[in-house]
């Protein structure tokens, strides 16, 4: 592992306990729902990582398709895999949440339903890039997925808005001002930029080992 | 008529008459609507008024179905012909082809969907002619937007493993936007109500079948490639 | 000099198929690749028709970087191989309209029927080609490359299916293409077939050229000890 790899690990985990004090300490127990709403610091900012996740997947299928360099492949590829992951602990995190303030495990709401059907795209990614053995077959065909995808976030998004609405309404990327008091804003801070500095790390880290794989199989 | 206007043609033409002369796709097709429209009738049971509201929701997942199996096979001929090679070293702008493609799978896909309306509005008795023009209108804009993804899938998957588990895997997602608003505009205009009351689902779909034909038309040459 | 290789090379992963492998091909001349199977005949073909990336080297193709710039390379060439791209629920005739037009080229009726009398499948232009033979289907696929026209044939074992009449007309056609101007590289391991037409013949064996001679400097028996002592008596690479 680099150095500055080694040394982002170090700073990832650093914020990380930061964020979590923040969570549990500093922030405010929520009134009507309790404590299991300090899971919403793990929910929102895992979402938000999400997307930055499949933004970086854009940004390497287009640059590959542009180059046919593997690099580009490499981070759409680890990007990929990242975004799927975090996009699963949103759902998750969404659902378990749900199920005291709710009554249910899950709910057909804009959110969860725009999330879910997100998921459903990037695995299909993955499962392409999994079954296509030639490497610069597979990184064209993802790349074309992974444009395909991205260009299905904002449609998708508005399409399930419209169809449901018994999400909060959304109080961070949403029109509106935001509700939200100071505290509950800054541990929400904290921890996105907890988690994301973590995402950061795994895709480095991610990205190293994708080019000792690929070093491996040419050498 | 420009030589990418000529060569777009040719596909299309090629295409036709290749159904036509087959009838493979056409003819199955037509047999999977009828079995659905049972298949539609046993799950949801004898109550009337439950097929009659579910019936948006039915027709466009018949079409998705259908179009599952149709677009699915857009390159078949392709594949089997080993004709592949042939198209990549065709010269010129690539796109042609996919538009060429595009234009018969959406003939095929439309001349399905006619099928199933007709079934649908005989068998389940239910009133879709007065609403034909609005009605028209949807099918119009949500054939658009999976003909375009669909042709570019299949062009795709038509080289990989376990193809027919891919192809809906990778279409599916991207199509549950499309559907949510085509289903919600034709509930709204069966339910008697002018067009314009689905305003803006129609916007959404020209949007989308707009995007997604733009992705369509600029990523195939990649598909095609070497 | 319609093709200029140098040092092109091609590696699926940790397998290489060609290593090292230079050449050139002057127009108005026909170059036979020899070889044994899987040797990389067809490897090397289907690079220089731009259908393969090669992993080393480089490759100019009538004037054009073929690496950098296949698509100029594409519209150059014409390639008859083992896939023919013959539509079967097509007739022969309606096969040469589409590819013709999706050529870019005059698809008229007249010019179509003229191609198939070239290649004499006249009779069958209108009969569907899921009843040819492969030889029927190979020639459909020399009268569509001799419809565009191209400067570069690429030809991937055109004696199969030839009678001995067959072998007679391609060689004739072969010839009229080089005095045209045209350059051909053919791939086979026919022996009689590329004596006939070859101004220079290579082998390849293991992915590498063994041999590269003019044709004239070689007879019939000469060669023939030479690729048997290059590969083993089965034909494989010892």
């Amino acid at each position: 592992m680099r150095t500055s790899t080694r040394a982002l690990g170090w700073l990832a985990a650093l914020a990380l306990v930061i964020g979590l004090g923040a969570a549990f300490g500093y922030a405010p127990r929520e009134a009507v729902q309790g404590n299991v709403q300090r899971i919403m610091y793990l929910h929102v900012p895992s979402i938000l990582t999400a997307y930055l996740a499949f933004a970086l997947v854009l940004l390497g299928s287009i640059g590959y398709l542009a180059t046919r360099r593997a690099g580009w492949d490499r981070l759409a590829a680890s990007a990929g895999e990242l975004g799927v992951l975090f996009t699963g602990i949103t759902i998750v995190t969404g659902s378990i949440w749900g199920k005291p303030t709710w009554g249910t495990w899950w709910t057909w709401d804009a959110r969860l339903t725009s999330t879910a059907v997100l998921f459903l795209v990037y695995t299909g990614y993955l499962l392409l890039r999994g079954m296509v053995d030639e490497p610069e077959r597979r990184g064209r065909y993802a790349a074309v997925v992974g444009i395909v995808g991205a260009a299905n976030i904002p449609i998708v998004h508005f399409s399930v808005k419209w169809w449901r609405a018994l999400h909060q309404p959304s109080t961070i990327l949403g029109p509106e001002p935001s509700p939200i008091a100071a505290p509950i804003a800054a541990a929400l801070l904290v921890n996105w930029v907890a988690l994301t500095l973590l995402f950061v790390y795994f895709l480095a880290r991610r990205i190293e080992i994708a080019r000792l794989e690929d070093g491996a199989r040419d050498a | 008529m420009t030589a990418y206007g000529r060569r777009a043609l040719v596909v299309l033409w090629k295409d036709l008459l290749t159904e036509r002369r087959s009838k493979e796709s056409l003819n199955a097709l037509f047999f999977f609507s009828l079995l659905l429209l049972f298949l539609f009738q046993f799950a949801l049971g004898p109550d009337r008024e439950r097929l009659q509201s579910a019936l948006p929701g039915l027709l466009w997942l018949g079409f998705v179905l259908a179009g599952l199996l149709g677009l699915g096979r857009s390159f078949i001929a392709e594949r089997d012909n080993d004709c592949w090679e042939g198209l990549l070293l065709t010269p010129g702008d690539k796109s042609a082809i996919y538009l060429g493609k595009l234009l018969a799978n959406f003939i095929l896909m439309t001349v399905v969907e006619v099928v199933l309306v007709f079934l649908f509005g005989v068998f389940y008795n239910v009133d879709l002619w007065s609403a034909l023009g609005p009605l028209t209108v949807v099918l119009f804009l949500g054939t658009v937007g999976l003909s375009a993804v669909g042709t570019l899938f299949a062009a795709m998957t038509a080289q990989v493993r376990a193809r027919e588990l891919l192809f809906p895997v990778l279409l599916l997602p991207v199509q549950v936007p499309l559907l949510l608003a085509t289903v919600s505009a034709t509930q709204i205009v069966l339910g008697g109500q002018p067009l314009a009351d689905a305003a803006a689902w129609l916007k959404l779909l020209v949007g989308a079948d707009i995007v997604y034909l733009v992705i369509g038309l600029l990523t195939f040459e990649f598909i095609l490639d070497a | 000099m319609m093709i200029t290789a140098v040092g092109l090379g091609k590696s699926y992963g940790k397998t290489p198929v060609l290593d090292g492998v230079s050449l050139d091909v002057p127009a108005g001349s026909c170059l036979v690749l020899l070889g044994p199977n899987g040797a990389g005949k067809t490897t090397l073909l289907r690079i220089f028709a731009t259908l393969v990336r090669p992993t080393a080297g480089a490759l100019t193709v009538a004037g054009v970087d073929a690496l950098r710039d296949p698509e100029r390379v594409r519209a150059a060439i014409g390639m008859v191989a083992h896939g023919s791209y013959v539509y079967e629920d097509l007739t022969a005739l309606e096969n040469l309209r589409f590819w013709a037009t999706m050529g870019g080229q005059d698809a008229s009726e007249g010019r179509l029927r003229a191609a198939l009398a070239q290649v004499e499948l006249e009779a069958v232009a209108d009969e569907r080609a899921r009843t040819f033979s492969s030889g029927m289907k190979r020639r459909i696929g020399l009268a569509r490359v001799a419809l565009g026209r191209p400067r570069l044939l690429l030809l991937d074992e055109p004696f199969t299916g030839l009678d001995r009449q067959g072998r007679k007309w391609l060689s004739e056609f072969l010839l009229a293409f080089k005095s045209g101007g045209g350059a051909v590289v053919l791939a086979t391991h026919s022996f009689e077939g590329a004596l006939g037409v070859a101004d220079r013949i290579a082998i390849l064996t293991g992915g590498r050229l063994a041999l590269d001679q003019p044709a004239a400097e070689l007879s019939r028996e000469g060669l023939r000890r030479i690729y048997d002592d290059l590969t083993d008596s089965n034909g494989r690479t010892p």
